[in-house]
């Protein structure tokens, strides 16, 4: 072997990696051919494997030749001396077996075949079963097929031939090292991956713990909300907001788009509201204050819509603002169903500067305004049929009125009964608020 | 699953003036792909864009999101976007979420064409 030519192959060393500071995230196949520039601070190769900067790879040379034990640390001494590498030594396959028991960092195994007590090809078998993670290369006779293919079909990573050629070898162990930083990577990738999802957890719990009370209720009005998740975080959300014992805002929104920057933008849009909601100031005022703020530096062009009613159940006049949601409906007390038509708005976080237009309407004792998403009109049903606003109407004047909940726990009875088993694609949610009856006594008496 | 959940995307053209033809469904699981048509169209040419929603069966808040964005892409290089061939159902989708004040919106391909500057 000529001296010079190994020089320059232990320069060149072990290819350069992911930088230790770049998220292994976002390239799970770092460009692994690059070598390090020779001279100052050379990344050591121990960042490629292991958390710890300070410990080299390590590598078991399995051999009864005495020899070579000495030949390796000569021909590595640059990368020993360095804290790149780390050679132990067994002399048979019973021997390495004791040595990676006692040492489980060490990550490569480069053996001989021809051993005495354990050959190469039975280390191989036990490696395969007890220790997948180790990569193991296999040094045999030059020619000796049929051993090497024995040795790859019991799971060797890679071979080199006797006469040891120290730079084919380098080349082999570099192509071992990368190989087990990828699997390392992908691991990791993986673990984000479950990190992520439980991540996701967190989020549906805490907006499923934002939501406001289900039901609500004083002499003057009654409160009922249900809402159905769909699977992913969504973008679905309604708020109940006490300004008095007669006095209550309602709200119910749909975030464009699923997953967290819904979920995210979702929770803006809340508080948002509530803040200007809390004040006093009416829907389509509130409405337009949210717009400004949803709508500064949108790049994603995320948008909500948003529908927001304030009720004074002492005289029962409702004032809304309808900032492009679906459409409410009123159930009158006789039963007749009414639109609750649009004035001409805008989804929020669209337009700056739109100015939201207002609408006003009475409910009489016994009315309920009744507001949805349309993961209830879109649910789908049996040949790809959604649910629609005619079987919503049809439902809403058959449905016993007489309480809030008697409303929406029927709505999401015949969505349910509708799509059986097709899953759910979107939220599902419904709000009712009733002004009760009891409140024109109490006013009359 | 739906069988519905498939979208394919067709680019022609009318003159100078790319065509988008989806097909199918707009939605959480397709808008992703449909935006990054249009998208495509937007840095190729920058100029007007059609989108002709004549074979689109539904479109969800994902996929108005999606046009809102390339509407906004193409406004800073001056560019336009025109919608044309909408169902009933489908540009009642427009006209709910107050989007047809925003996006120009045409009867017919022509139409939409013959309104581009």
């Amino acid at each position: 072997m000529s001296s010079p030519e190994m020089q320059q192959s232990v320069d060149v060393d072990v290819p350069q990696g992911v930088d230790g500071h770049s998220p292994s995230g976002d390239s799970p196949i770092p460009s692994g051919d690059s070598p390090i520039p020779s001279g100052d601070s050379p990344i050591p190769s121990s960042d490629l494997l292991t958390s710890s900067s300070d410990s080299p790879i390590k590598i078991l040379v399995v051999d009864d030749e005495v020899d070579l034990e000495a030949l390796v640390l000569q021909k590595f001494r640059r990368q020993i001396r360095k804290g790149e590498l780390a050679f132990s030594f067994a002399h048979n396959g019973k021997e390495a077996i004791e040595k990676l028991d006692e040492d489980p960092e060490i990550a490569m195994v480069l053996s001989d075949i021809n051993m005495p007590v354990m050959d190469g090809l039975a280390l191989l078998k036990q490696l395969s079963e007890t220790k997948p993670e180790i990569r193991a290369v296999i040094v045999s006779a030059y020619g000796d097929m049929s051993n090497i293919r024995t040795a790859m079909n019991r799971g060797a990573f890679d071979f080199v031939t006797k006469p040891i050629d120290f730079g084919d070898l380098q080349i082999t162990i570099d192509k071992t090292l990368k190989h087990l930083r990828l699997m390392k990577d992908a691991l990791a990738s993986r673990d984000q991956l479950v990190a992520l999802n439980s991540e996701l957890d967190v989020a549906r719990q805490m907006q499923a713990a934002a939501l406001p009370a289900r039901c609500s209720s004083t002499d003057f009005y009654d409160f009922n909300a249900v809402m159905v998740p769909a699977k992913e975080v969504g973008g679905d959300f309604y708020d109940l907001i006490r300004m008095s014992e007669k006095r209550i805002g309602v709200a119910i929104g749909d975030v464009s788009g699923k997953g967290v920057p819904a979920a995210l933008f979702t929770m803006a849009t809340r508080t948002l509201l509530r803040s200007y909601a809390m004040g006093g100031d009416p829907p389509h005022q509130c409405l337009n204050k949210v717009n400004e703020l949803l709508c500064e530096d949108n790049d994603m062009c995320m948008f909500v819509t948003l529908f927001y009613a304030v009720l004074d159940a002492e005289n029962g006049v409702l004032h809304y603002c309808n900032g492009g949601h679906n459409l409410p409906r009123i159930v009158r007390n006789d039963g007749r169903v009414e639109v609750l038509h649009a004035t001409r708005n805008v989804a929020l976080g669209v337009v700056a500067g739109h100015e939201f237009q207002h609408g006003q309407i009475e409910l009489q004792a016994d009315d309920s305004l009744f507001l949805y998403t349309d993961g209830v009109t879109e649910a789908e049903g049996p040949n790809a049929v959604e649910f629609g606003e005619t079987r919503l109407d049809e439902l809403l004047a058959h449905v016993d009125g007489g309480k809030a909940e008697n409303i929406t726990s029927r709505t999401l009875d015949e969505v349910e009964e509708f799509t059986r088993d097709i899953p759910q694609s979107d939220d599902i949610t419904c709000v009712t608020l009733m002004r009760r009856g009891e409140s024109l006594e109490a006013v009359g008496a | 699953m739906g069988n519905g959940d498939v979208l394919s995307l067709v680019t022609e053209k009318s003159g100078d003036t790319p065509v988008l033809v989806p097909m199918g469904r707009i939605d959480g699981s397709t808008a992703a792909m449909f935006q990054d048509a249009l998208l495509k169209l937007v840095d190729e040419g920058g100029g007007p864009i059609v989108v002709d929603f004549e074979k689109v069966d539904y479109i969800s808040s994902a996929g108005l999101r999606a046009l809102l964005l390339v509407a906004k892409r193409l406004q800073a290089n001056d560019g336009k976007l025109a919608l044309c061939g909408m169902r009933d159902h489908i540009f009642e989708v427009f006209k709910i979420s107050g989007f047809n004040e925003i996006l120009a919106i045409h009867p017919t391909r022509q139409d939409a064409i013959d309104e581009l500057p």
